[in-house]
């Protein structure tokens, strides 16, 4: 792989996260993360549908009339989509029973339709694939990150696999029951991108006004 | 008569943003997609359906207290029996295969079911034939009863299932496998600290009248089940379904003549 390929894959990871930076997607990485696994199937459902949307767009870009544009990307996500959830409920039914209202949500998930948008159109096949599926990555290793945080804290466990045991098992944890609700995920996003943004000083916005004050005449 | 090169090459030629190219694209992506999506949803239908069916069954288990992680469910499944009652006669009927009858399906069918003048579980229509399942002991005598149940609650009609003892009174467990209650106030029915109330209590005292209640306050101990907190209407709809299914219009016939050796 080149550089830039390379760099289409590794940017959205931590530079130009999709959660963090452009605080895209939060509606699902709320939703989903208060488990490991469920997270996870998410997450590869996200990777697909983002780099399989981004190369098909890109096939067609010349092809996709200005006038219907936002349709078309639609019609491609959606039908994405609708076979990934075919083939989750078809081959991990527990998890799609949690799971499959926010599957079929991805059609709406900015970060697809906004690669679509603002790469897939603009660049040949190959790269818009590298792309979605980088910036499904980025969304995945942020997902993946809350959900490590809220599993662990919120029921003792990562992946389903017991690590601190609870004490309605006999155990010493008391478990955090707020992180098992939605809201608890947005204050971890919160503080990851105030984490992020001491870190890298570059993603921290500019200002869009500044107070004036009045200079006597 | 042009040649089919010729056709894509003037297809190339037209302008991108022209009236007839964005319908032809429009219409073209329409229909591959929509053949795509179809084909995964036909081939892919028989796998999720068995899915559905191990589902089923693996809640019987449950309703039942018989499931733990990493069973075998098929093999488990097989001490169940499967049978169809009749619920206006309130006896066994084998006017239909128990494991191909879908109790769901009746309940559409203007022949299978009757229209529901008094309608507590809103349900509309109810079934004349259910499938329910006898658990039996090693010796073949009978274990627990598991009974289909189904409601409206807030949002969604939940299906589940009641386990009764053997005497057709005492409640073993209740168990919703489908329904789409609000996450962390009506789901809470999945919750097993909740569930676990039902254990013991009698759906019928003493003379025979049907007592079960879910509620805020507690009349009877052993009829009684605490309302969820924050889910009243699903509280209410639990209440009313379980209500139907267990009176007159529902299950109690059955009951009744299976206790009495009639049925």
């Amino acid at each position: 792989m080149s550089q830039t390929r390379k760099q289409l894959l590794t940017d959205p990871l931590v530079d130009n996260n999709p959660i963090t930076l452009q605080v895209l997607g939060i509606c699902s990485a709320l939703a989903v993360t208060s488990s490991l696994n469920v997270a996870f199937v998410m997450s590869l459902a996200v990777i697909a549908v983002c780099g399989f949307s981004s190369l098909f767009i890109s096939f067609l870009r010349h092809y996709i009339p200005n006038s219907i544009r936002i349709i078309v990307q639609m019609v491609i996500i959606a039908s994405l989509v609708i076979l990934v959830d075919q083939i989750i409920k078809a081959y991990a039914y527990e998890i799609s029973k949690t799971l499959s209202v926010f599957v079929g949500l991805i059609i709406t998930n900015c970060i697809v339709m906004g690669r679509a948008e603002a790469f897939a159109m603009k660049n040949k096949p190959f790269e818009s694939f590298v792309d979605g599926v980088g910036n499904g990555l980025g969304y995945s290793l942020l997902l993946m990150s809350v959900g490590v945080i809220r599993e662990l804290f919120g029921s003792g466990s990562l992946f389903g696999v017991m690590i601190f045991d609870p004490v309605s098992n006999g155990g010493w944890y008391v478990p955090n029951g707020l992180l098992l609700l939605p809201p608890s995920a947005f204050f971890i996003i919160g503080f990851i991108i105030w984490g992020v943004r001491t870190w890298k000083k570059s993603q921290v916005e500019a200002r869009e006004y500044k107070i004036q004050t009045l200079k006597e005449h | 008569m042009s040649k089919p090169n010729d056709i894509l090459t003037k297809f190339k030629n037209m302008p991108v943003d022209g009236m007839t190219k964005t319908i032809i694209v429009a219409i073209t992506l329409c229909l591959v997609c929509s053949m795509v999506v179809s084909f995964a949803a036909v081939n892919l239908k028989e796998v999720q359906e068995v899915n559905k069916a191990v589902d089923k069954q693996k809640n019987i288990l449950q309703v039942a207290g018989l499931y733990y992680e990493g069973i075998d469910v098929k093999k488990s499944f097989s001490s169940f029996e499967p049978i169809v009652v009749d619920l206006n006669q309130g006896k066994f009927t084998n006017r239909f295969d128990p494991l191909s009858f879908d109790d769901r399906k009746a309940a559409e069918d203007p022949q299978l079911s009757i229209s529901l003048k008094e309608d507590p579980a809103s349900i509309g229509r109810r079934t004349n034939f259910a499938t329910v399942y006898l658990l039996k002991k090693d010796d073949g005598s009978l274990d627990k009863i598991i009974l289909p149940i189904h409601g409206y609650g807030l949002w969604s009609t939940l299906y589940g299932f009641i386990a009764l003892e053997k005497n057709g009174n005492d409640i073993f467990g209740l168990q919703f496998y489908q329904h789409a209650e609000t996450p962390g106030l009506g789901a809470e029915v999945d919750n097993p600290k909740w569930k676990a109330q039902w254990k013991g209590k009698k759906l019928n005292n003493d003379s025979g009248e049907l007592m079960i209640t879910v509620a805020k306050t507690q009349k009877y101990k052993e009829h009684h089940i605490d309302a969820l907190a924050g889910a009243t209407l699903t509280s209410n709809g639990v209440d009313n379904l379980v209500k139907f299914w267990m009176g007159e219009a529902g299950f109690k016939k059955f009951l009744t003549n299976l206790q009495n050796g009639e049925a």
